[in-house]
């Protein structure tokens, strides 16, 4: 069998992918975001919308980020947060994430974000205090996390926008859903 | 104590000193966000004329917020008065931060005095667009027409902005071009 590629750094990963100025990226989200509150009116449903299209983002980035990191399978929750944490941010967003605060069976754990490119700029005004702003980056690791076959559920704990000294996601495993063929094989 | 441990709490957003921009994310983490922004003007929508607009709507206020941006941070908050001075700031300031490259190209029209075009071989937010033969002539370039528009207008330079396919011969994909129509109160005031 020919000798596998190793996993490359986080650096290197985000060296070798093409790049494009964050600043693009933020104001477009916030175009997206203004849109959003104008055309839904409620921050529940801002909210809602914003994790729903995290999601379908997230189900074509995990393929992407699969494909372009090497890495190999991983053995349990703990290593999945990591490279999460370690590789994924990083190609994607250009910052990494710390993870911290495990739960005793290992199943929750919390991202930790200093830096985010999606809130510079950004300030809250008081009509929209119930916004999670960065609500579609849960959506992102749920989609890409269910299709590597774990249902989790995140939410967000801490917040710059409302006064936080960090972002602070909580990613909690529900259960791992085995893959399921389409097909008998022995047809 | 202030500045001691880590990031420094500024009370205020606008107190928070303005990053040098050199910042970056992976193309295909803008790309995701892009089809998502269309994929979601395409289910508030009819047809393809109000998807544009859509799309222009979110460039322009893109457009207004990178103008103000770059004129503090790379003109010293110089005012641009003349409209070769703008239209020249588009294509190579605005284009360079945005896109990382200064526009392929700036022209004047030839049929009416007020129009003048930026093309692009390929915009970067079309790159991983295709736009199905049914939607006929749609351009996700409309985005990039609302950010033209966005700093044209807010620079007090108010005009049309609309994105065109223009098929080359010995090319796969067309050109876009970004046709920009200024209004009446610009062609008397300025003198070009």
């Amino acid at each position: 069998m020919p000798p596998l590629t190793p996993p490359k750094s986080g650096d290197a990963l985000f060296a070798s992918v093409d790049r494009v100025n964050a600043e693009l990226f933020t104001l477009t989200y916030g175009a997206i975001v203004r849109q959003l509150l104008t055309d839904l009116e409620e921050v529940e449903e801002v909210n809602k919308q914003l994790d729903q299209m995290g999601y379908n983002m997230g189900t074509r980035l995990v393929d992407e980020f699969l494909a372009k990191s090497n890495v190999s399978r991983c053995v349990d929750f703990k290593e999945t947060a990591d490279v999460i944490a370690k590789l994924g941010f990083k190609m994607f967003l250009g910052v990494t994430a710390t993870v911290t605060k495990w739960d005793a069976e290992g199943t929750s754990c919390s991202f930790v974000l200093e830096d985010n490119p999606l809130v510079d700029f950004v300030d809250l005004p008081d009509t929209c205090q119930g916004l999670q702003y960065c609500n579609v980056l849960s959506g992102v690791i749920r989609g890409a996390l269910e299709m590597v076959s774990m249902k989790t559920e995140v939410t967000w704990v801490r917040d710059m926008l409302r006064g936080d000294d960090a972002y602070e996601m909580r990613v909690k495993l529900i259960k791992q859903v085995p893959e399921e063929y389409p097909y008998k094989d022995d047809d | 104590m202030i500045g001691v441990g880590k990031a420094k709490q500024y009370a205020n957003v606008l107190d928070k000193p303005l990053s040098r921009g050199r910042q970056e994310v992976s193309l295909s983490a803008f790309a995701f966000l892009f089809s998502e922004l269309v994929q979601y003007n395409q289910t508030q929508v009819d047809n393809i004329a109000e998807l544009e607009r859509r799309l222009e709507d979110a460039g322009y206020a893109v457009g207004a917020r990178v103008l103000e941006l770059l004129c503090h941070r790379e003109k010293g908050n110089r005012r641009e008065t003349r409209l070769l001075g703008i239209l020249s700031f588009i294509h190579s300031t605005v284009w360079k931060v945005l896109f990382g490259k200064v526009a392929d190209s700036l022209e004047k029209g030839t049929e009416h005095e007020d129009e003048y075009m930026i093309s692009e071989k390929e915009l970067l937010v079309n790159r991983f667009i295709s736009v199905p033969k049914d939607m006929g002539a749609f351009n996700c370039g409309a985005f990039v027409a609302g950010i033209v528009k966005g700093v044209l207008d807010n620079a007090g330079f108010p005009a049309v902005v609309t994105a065109h396919f223009v098929p080359i011969e010995g090319q796969q994909r067309p050109r876009t071009t970004i046709l920009i129509k200024f209004a009446e109160e610009v062609k008397q005031v300025c003198i070009v």
